[in-house]
């Protein structure tokens, strides 16, 4: 392989440091009773402790899924702690009385959390570990009638929307991972944009993982109102750990009709060192339901994590509904992924796009795995998915899994698939034009990535950019 | 300008080139025929620098420097260009984006200011006149689609854009119908430069009607059996290969 491949998928992982902080984390283990605990510190009411312990008691007697195409030791869940949360942390205090480590950790990662030094329309909630540390431009927002706080606070202070939304998307008993979430998710956050409002600007969520040992559970939970319209950014970082940490995270979205959501995440935990070791289980379940001329759009850059499972899907519920999902996975070292989207068509006319591009390097294992379903009273759906594959070396792998289901005739499904070798003639060619072999190979792979960047915010464009080490003027150019 | 001297190089255990001797002066135009198979290819290869090829003996003086020595994108920088027998396809990328980053790397190496896309389409619209293409060309993907004659005229615009002091074509006219093959040659003729110096590998004489050498060269069995004026491309034409080869058999069993 040549060096200046080696150079770019081998970059060291920028955001390996640790935070020391005095948290207050309970000791590991999972029970009913860490149940009822998470529930008292969060002071959350009846109806959610009912909810967590449903979850709980149906998680005990599911088992994990053995289908993806990645192999990792099994997961001691006695062995993890279920909520760490730094001490000076006020969660529903406001920023200026933020924990000055805290904030010092988010300046590190070139996310500031003083409104005044933020980039110009995006607001963010801060997760560190298992809770919400603070969110900003919550007043502006107001203004608009748009809600955008930590899950904790939403429970608190909207009881009646997260009764009526919480698990709408994503049931408790989803699946093995998605049950654990919501028995012991401990924040995450709550956007609720009214009717026929566009939220003025970006909102995004910055999930770090800090405490060692401790498994990360957060939930997200979207709500658009009736032709309303929001775009929403995630990002996430960990330490360097020599040990394997546990995420499992869910995210819901609902769109009522004629309402519009762009889901956009740039995913860069941990991946573990070149042998594979640490690194974080990245096991997420992200869904939206798309009402009646609806729009529910995830686009993902997936970097980082030892094992990536994980299906942004949607459900298109209401006629003319359209479901997207643009994706990036890279792999490399060890880091194995599994990973696509499922389309589930139900209403009449609904339309789902899928472009998945999946790039593997080192040893690096990488599989989309993507579900297209038509039911039977889905007339006139349409379907195209393009799912290509980028391989940079001799030692990794691409799989694809598609599942296509149409009950119903009228049914259009297109799937298109390729699969392409970065090669030394490729790299000559730029060189002898003058590019260096690392500019080169950026060259080669922001090309490949093009339709999945240019669907991405700006400000994420370049945080994509950076992680890759490419060049994004050309693929927006 | 360049003084190939002895030079020898391999692919795998395979020995392909066995002692080329070449001198180009700033100004020049040579062209190098033979068979296939002869070595042409890999001496366009070698000159730029390419991984795949391992040269075993012998060495390449250009303006001064070694330019074994250099990488390939430093003897692009030091204005050595290799217009490729095969284009290569760079999926997702623009050829606006592709030759802009070409066009400044080669200025930042010569220490002059990068241009920034819009004063580059300024700078286009004269290049692309000079391959007869259309503006619409820069916003494809580079090569990706391209016919065959598109892909040699965009080789001729690339080297247009970098305007090297030594250019070599690689079958350049091979795939070329008769109108493509002229608006290649009046492209690479209108980039001539009193300082500047050309070097097409062909196999077939009707290129140097149009791009006239000032010296040819028989490139057979991996080394020059013959050199002379443009005249020998027309004698080779009328006569093939075979009776220089013969000589160069006969020539090599007495030795």
């Amino acid at each position: 392989m040549s060096s200046a491949i080696e150079a770019l998928v081998g970059k060291e992982y920028q955001h390996g440091f640790v935070t020391d902080i005095e948290a207050d984390t309970i000791p590991p283990g999972l029970s009913e009773d860490v149940v009822r605990i998470i529930s008292k510190k969060k002071n959350e009411p009846a109806f959610m402790l009912e909810w967590r312990l449903k979850a709980f008691r149906r998680w005990q007697q599911m088992t994990e899924p053995k289908w993806p195409n990645v192999t990792y030791e099994p997961i001691n869940y006695q062995g993890v702690s279920y909520y760490s949360a730094p001490k000076t942390a006020k969660p529903l205090g406001s920023l200026d009385e933020l924990d000055p480590k805290i904030k010092e950790t988010y300046d590190k990662l070139g996310i500031p959390l003083h409104e005044q030094k933020l980039l110009a329309g995006v607001a963010v909630d801060a997760v560190f570990d298992s809770v919400s540390v603070g969110t900003t431009y919550k007043e502006e927002l107001r203004k608009h009638g748009v809600i955008f706080c930590s899950f904790g606070e939403a429970v608190q202070e909207h009881p009646e929307l997260i009764e009526k939304y919480l698990g709408s998307v994503v049931p408790y008993s989803d699946n093995y991972f998605a049950a654990l979430n919501s028995a012991v998710f401990s924040d995450g956050s709550f956007v609720y944009i009214p009717k026929g409002v566009r939220c003025p600007m970006e909102l995004s969520t910055y999930f770090r993982i800090n405490a060692a040992d401790t498994g990360q559970f957060e939930r997200t939970l979207i709500v658009a109102d009736e032709g309303a319209y929001v775009s929403y950014l995630e990002g996430c970082t960990a330490p360097k750990r020599s040990t394997n940490q546990l995420h499992a995270a869910v995210v819901e979205i609902v769109a009522l009709d004629n309402a519009s959501v762009k889901y956009s995440t740039v995913q860069n935990w941990y991946a573990g060192d070149e042998e594979g070791k640490g690194g974080i289980y990245n096991f997420v379940t992200k869904r939206g339901k798309a009402m009646t001329n609806s729009k529910i759009s995830w686009t993902q850059v997936e970097t980082g994590s030892a094992i990536t499972w994980k299906y942004p899907s949607v459900i298109l519920q209401g006629d003319n509904s359209t479901g997207e999902f643009y994706s990036v996975a890279v792999v490399n070292n060890r880091q194995q992924a599994d990973t696509g989207t499922k389309m589930i068509h139900i209403g009449k006319n609904t339309k789902s796009n899928i472009v998945s591009k999946g790039i593997s390097a080192g040893k690096g294992q990488n599989s989309y795995r993507g579900q297209v379903k038509v039911m039977p009273k889905a007339e006139g759906a349409r379907n195209y998915t393009q799912c290509d594959s980028m391989l940079i070396g001799n030692a990794c792998g691409a799989h694809t899994f598609p599942y296509i289901e149409a009950q119903n005739n009228t049914a259009i499904i297109e799937h298109e698939a390729s699969t392409s070798k970065i090669g030394e003639d490729q790299i000559f060619y730029l060189k002898q034009r003058g590019m260096s072999a690392e500019h080169a190979v950026s060259m080669i792979v922001s090309g490949f990535c093009r339709e999945v960047f240019k669907e991405l915010p700006m400000e994420f464009a370049l945080e994509a950019q950076q992680l890759l080490g490419i060049s994004l003027e050309g693929s927006v150019g | 300008m360049l003084t190939i001297t002895n030079l020898s190089a391999s692919v795998g255990d395979k020995q392909i080139l066995r002692g080329i001797n070449l001198t180009v002066n700033a100004g020049e135009v040579h062209a190098i025929m033979g068979p296939n198979g002869s070595g042409k290819s890999t001496l366009a290869q070698v000159i730029a620098g390419h991984p795949g090829y391992e040269v075993t003996g012998g060495s390449i003086e250009y303006e001064g420097k070694d330019l074994l020595e250099l990488e390939p994108e430093e003897r692009a920088h030091a204005g050595v260009f290799l217009a490729f027998q095969y284009p290569i396809e760079i999926p997702g990328v623009t050829n606006a984006y592709f030759l802009r980053t070409a066009y400044n790397e080669v200025r930042k190496a010569r220490g002059e200011g990068e241009v920034d896309p819009m004063d580059f389409l300024d700078v286009m619209a004269e290049k692309l006149k000079l391959v007869e293409m259309d503006e619409s060309m820069l916003h494809r993907s580079v090569n990706q689609g391209f016919s065959g004659g598109e892909k040699k005229r965009n080789e001729i615009l690339q080297m247009a854009v970098l305007e090297p002091k030594l250019a070599v074509l690689d079958e350049t006219d091979s795939g070329l119908d008769i109108d493509a093959l002229r608006i290649v040659a009046d492209g690479v003729n209108k980039l001539r430069r009193p300082g500047n110096a050309t070097i097409v590998v062909t196999h077939y004489q009707r290129l140097l009607n149009h791009i006239v050498p000032d010296f040819v060269h028989v490139l057979a069995g991996g080394r020059i059996i013959k050199s002379g004026g443009k005249e020998l491309a027309l004698e080779l034409e009328a006569r093939g290969y075979d009776w220089l080869l013969e000589h160069e058999t006969t020539a090599g069993a007495a030795r």
